[in-house]
Parts: structure tokens; sequence; C-alpha cells
């Protein structure tokens, strides 16, 4: 149980970032967080008790394994969260490079 | 024959954009020659599969993967009525929009960038409406709308920019969303195959746990859809891409990635309930009323048209929501067909007039470069053809006879007032009223006042490419009318209610239980 509460701590951190910070980097900084809260959850959901790394054994006929899927799923997850993250810094960089500042109070040109 | 043509949908435009990107460097014009033809082949092919389609489901198991003991471990691809029609209108919009920005897109720089990522979208939606897997959709999703983001900065200007940035926020919060509800029903049912999923919520009983990921898969996709309390970053990333991908985002990405996904989840996966189909109703209730308020006060073009898109959508949801609820009840069959027809009718109408009005709007900046109304005026001399197709669709969205939009919202209505919401009705009539009396302001200010804008040199029509792409979509407004006719209506759209009236039959023809 302990380990749900863990990641839904590190889901916290990410929102609370994401909601108070005015710096750019720092907002991506958190929705990466807030992913990677996702993420471990998915490998938690995986996990089974006292298991093993799944490669399956043939002689070992009682042996318990992790399930797989979630783990997976995981590593195609966060190879998706990369190309976000990567986007997302293209983006900050070009903006710096136009406002000549990461603050979003003085990024507001599209209102209404 | 028709199984093995699935995968094309999906492999033909992703080795188009890496063909681009290869080859477009040393042969001089292969991207524009390239993908116009590779969409029109698509096009051709997917309306070929709707026609012979007679409400057969075709699925493709990626890897040849058997089903063991009945459990499918394979992904699957489904092509049913449902998906044909989401990828003829994504097929359709894509090539006229494509073979419009052949001139357009001439004054960016880096044409390859812009034709290998519109291909990529193509590729993530195609994969969107034809995967049969929870997980395969997600990573489908993806594809799509990162490359959506780059498209929506392709200006990199600051309002570019900035749009951008937004939505990828607001896009990051929705794909986490989306990818917390599928861990949490890979937790409870140990499957990610929609089919498997649906036999085993049948089997179980339904409790607080299903309703916590039902609302999250609603925020989640409704973000990816811009429902109204997660619009916020629609206006501003619709308006700031350039004109033909703005007509791909309201035209199809959001009924590909968000509308279509609803549906599909909560008709063939999730068993109907009253309460979430009542959640979906006021969805669609605020955003059609919300979104054309929004749109009233509005003087820059696409900010105008990016709002109606979000009121438009509000239909589609409401009356595909009444068809869910009718079916959740268990009464009246025929108008849960009805109010679903409707829907459906109306999103492949929105596809059509709304890339239209996109088009038109990107013909206006590329002469007289700018959006606002206040200094636009007199277009209809110096550019006819534009004029008369925005006429046609602004008509065909304001819903004028004999225009296709007004025959849609008929049949929602008509569907409203049998399943006895009257209210909804007429709502759905006054929305109708307002987006007339905004559409009315447009054609006004943009095309018949006297002139306010100031350049030089003479304005003069817009070139060939151009002038094809809107005039077919002008065509179209008034072909789509036919399938008011019940008989054609049934042909087109009869096997995509089938299937989503019948969750039974779609679990049956993936798993063959």
């Amino acid at each position: 149980m302990i380990v749900y509460i863990l990641c839904f701590i590190l889901f916290l951190v990410g929102l609370y970032g994401l909601i108070t910070r005015r710096n750019l980097i720092k907002i991506v900084i958190s929705l990466s967080i807030m992913e990677f809260s996702v993420f471990l959850f998915l490998v938690i959901i995986g996990y089974i008790d006292s298991g093993i790394a799944p490669i399956v054994d043939l002689k070992e006929t009682n042996q318990i394994y992790v399930d797989p899927l979630p783990q997976a799923m995981v590593l195609t997850a966060i190879v998706i969260g990369l190309a976000t993250t990567a986007m997302l810094l293209a983006i900050a960089i070009r903006l710096y490079r136009k406002y000549k500042t990461f603050d979003i109070r003085e990024i507001n040109n599209l209102r209404g | 024959m028709m199984n093995s043509l699935i995968p094309i949908f999906v492999i033909l435009p992703l080795a188009t954009a890496f063909l681009i990107m290869i080859l477009g460097k040393f042969i001089k014009g292969f991207q524009k020659v390239i993908t116009p033809l590779v969409l029109l082949f698509l096009t051709v092919l997917s309306f070929y599969c709707l026609l012979n389609n007679h409400s057969n489901s075709f699925t493709y198991t990626i890897g040849g993967w058997e089903p063991i003991n009945n459990i499918p471990i394979a992904i699957h691809l489904v092509m049913d009525g449902f998906t044909l029609i989401l990828l003829v209108i994504i097929s359709l919009i894509g090539f006229l929009a494509s073979f419009y920005s052949i001139s357009y897109i001439a004054k960016f720089t880096s044409e390859n960038n812009f034709y290998a990522l519109l291909c990529l979208m193509i590729t993530g939606m195609n994969g969107v409406v034809l995967s049969g897997d929870l997980f395969n959709l997600f990573v489908f999703l993806e594809i799509a709308v990162i490359a959506s983001y780059a498209l929506v900065a392709f200006g990199t200007e600051k309002n570019e920019l900035e749009a951008s940035f937004k939505y990828q926020i607001l896009g990051g919060i929705a794909s986490f969303i989306i990818l917390f509800a599928i861990a949490l029903i890979y937790w409870r049912t140990k499957t990610l195959n929609i089919a498997d999923i649906s036999v085993l919520l049948l089997t179980t009983e339904q409790n607080t746990f299903d309703v916590f990921v039902q609302i999250l898969l609603i925020s989640g996709f409704g973000l990816k859809a811009a429902m109204i309390p997660f619009h916020a970053w629609l206006p501003d990333a619709h308006s700031s891409a350039p004109s033909p991908i703005s007509a791909m985002l309201s035209g199809v990405l959001i009924k590909a990635v968000g509308i279509y996904v609803i549906i599909r989840l909560f008709f063939n996966m999730f068993i109907a309930s009253e309460e979430i189909s009542i959640l979906i109703i006021t969805l669609g209730t605020l955003s059609m009323v919300i979104g054309v308020l929004l749109a009233i006060g509005q003087w820059d073009i696409k900010r105008l048209l990016a709002y109606h898109s979000i009121s438009q959508m509000g239909y589609v949801i409401l009356s595909v929501g009444i068809g869910l609820l009718l079916m959740a009840r268990g009464t009246k069959p025929t108008v849960a067909a009805l109010a679903i027809a409707g829907g459906l009718f109306h999103m492949v109408n929105h596809a059509v007039f709304k890339g239209l009005l996109f088009l038109n709007a990107g013909a206006i900046e590329h002469r007289i470069n700018t959006r606002n109304l206040k200094e636009m005026g007199g277009l209809s001399q110096e550019m006819p053809a534009t004029s008369a197709t925005s006429l046609v669709a602004s008509m065909s969205i304001s819903g004028i006879p004999p225009f296709n939009g007004f025959f849609s919202k008929l049949i929602i209505i008509i569907a409203a007032v049998q399943a006895k919401f009257y209210l909804l009705a007429f709502l759905a009539v006054f929305v109708s009223i307002i987006t007339l009396a905004s559409f009315m302001k447009f054609q006004r200010y943009a095309f018949f006042n006297k002139k306010e804008y100031n350049t030089n040199q003479k304005i003069k029509e817009v070139p060939f490419p151009m002038i094809f792409s809107m005039a077919i979509m002008g065509i179209l407004c008034l072909v789509f009318s036919l399938l008011a006719f019940p008989d054609i209506r049934d042909q087109i759209l009869g096997p995509a209610v089938d299937v989503l009236m019948n969750a039974g039959q779609y679990t049956q023809t993936i798993i063959g239980m």
C-alpha cells in the first residue's frame, strides 16, 4: 500500500509545480514528474509478490513471475514522454528567443 | 481480401513521411507531388471499402497471433462501418488540404518538414480509428498530437509558439489522464483488447471504480476534443496553425482523437449507464451553447471559426449522448438509432464545411495578410471563387437548405423531440440562429462591405490548387445532403449505427466467440 501512496505523492508534487511555477522550464519539469508518477503506477500494478523477472524457465514449474506487459507499456510510454518533453523544450527555447524571458506572465499575446 | 488492405492505411502515410525526409532533399518538388497522390489513393481506397462494406467488420491481427483459450493476445486492427466513415473524412480532407498547401505553403521555408509532419499526423489518426487495442490507440494518438504540436508552431512567430506551448501543456495533461485510465482498466481486467474488456465488464458487476475510470476517460478525451470546460487551448491552436493545418485540426483531428474514441469506448466497451449518458449530454449542451456565445464577439476570422468548431462538436456529442441515454434506458431503439445517425452525419458534414471555411480564411490571409475582419471588405469583387465557396460553407454551417448542415441539424432536432428532450431541441435551434447571425457578420465584413484594407497592388484571386480544393469542398457540401434520404443514409451510415448499437456484435467479430 505504501508504494501507491508514494506514487500519489509524486503526482501531487508534479501537479503543485504545474500550477504554481511561472517559469517555462519548471513547468516542463513538473509535467515530466507527473508523467513519471503514472509510469511508476504502471510498473507497480504489474508487480506480483515474490515474483521474479519474467524469463520463463521450463525446469522450474512453480516459479512466480511478475507481469511483463506493463513493463513493455512503460517502455513505450517513456519514449513518448521523451518526445513530448523534447518538443516542449524546443518550443520553450524558441519562446525565449522571441520574448527574452521564461516568465509565463509576460508571454500573453493570445487572449479571449 | 479486405482484411489485408487494413494495414495500408497506417503503413502508406508513415512510409511517405520517411521518404519525404530522405528523398525530398535530392528531388525537387518530390514532397508536393507524393503527398497529395498518396492521400488521393487512400481516399479512393477508403471509398471503395465504404461502398463494398455490407455491415461487415474486418479485422487484422498484427503478427498473426491466434487467440489462446479464447483470450486474444495479438493487437487487432478493426475496420467496421464507423471506422470507415472516419477513414474517408481523414483521407479526403487530408488530400484536399495537402493539394491546397502546394500554393499556400510556398511562403514558408522547410516544406519537407511540413509535408512529413502532415503525413505523420494522418498516420496517427488512421491508427487511432483502426486500433482495437487501448494502449495501441494511445500510442497512435500521441503520434497524431505530437505532429500537430509541431504543425501549430510551424510559423515560429510569437503567437504560434505561445499557442503551441499552451496546447502542449494541456495535451500533456490529457495524455497523462488517458494513460492513467488505461492503467486502471488494465489493473481491473488484465487485458487491453477493447472487445475482451467489454466481455469482462459484462460478466462482472459495475462499481464505483468503473465510474471513476469512465469519468477519467471523458475528461482525457474531452480535453483532446475541446469540449467546454476543457476548451482553453483550441481557439489559440487552431487559429495560429497554417490554414490547411487548421482545416485538418478542426475538421478531422478533434473528431478522430476525441469524439471518435469517446463514442467507441462508451458504446462498444463500457455498458451504457444513465448517469454517464446524462454527463455526456450536459457536456455536449454546454459546448454547443457556450461555444457559440464566445464566438459572437470575435473579430479574428480563424478564432471565430475555432469557437464555432467547439459549438458544432457540441451538436455531435449531444446527439450521440441522447442515443446512449435511450440505449441505457432500453427504450425507443429507433429513436436512438436516429440520434446516433444524426450525430455521425453532422460529424461528416462538419469536417467538410469547417475545412472549407478554414481554407477560405487561408485564402484571404494569403492575399491581404490579415485575419482581422475590420480590415477587410469588398473582397467578393476581387476573389469571386473564395467568396462563392465561403458563402456555401457559411450557409451550410448555419443550417440553410439545401446544404448538408441543414439536414444533419434537422435530424438531430427531430431525434431530440422524439426522445422528449424539448429543451435540448429548442437550444439546438437557438444556437443555429446565433450561428447564422455570426456568419452573416463574417460574410458582410469580409466580402460585401466597402474596402478597409490598404495595399498598393491589385488583389487577385488565389492560385489554381487553392481554388480547386475549395471548389471540391463546396460541391461536397451539396453532395452530402443526399445522405438525408433514408435509403442512402442506411447504405452509408447504417453499418456505423449497427456497430454502435450492438456491442455484442463488435466483440463477436474480434474474439470470435
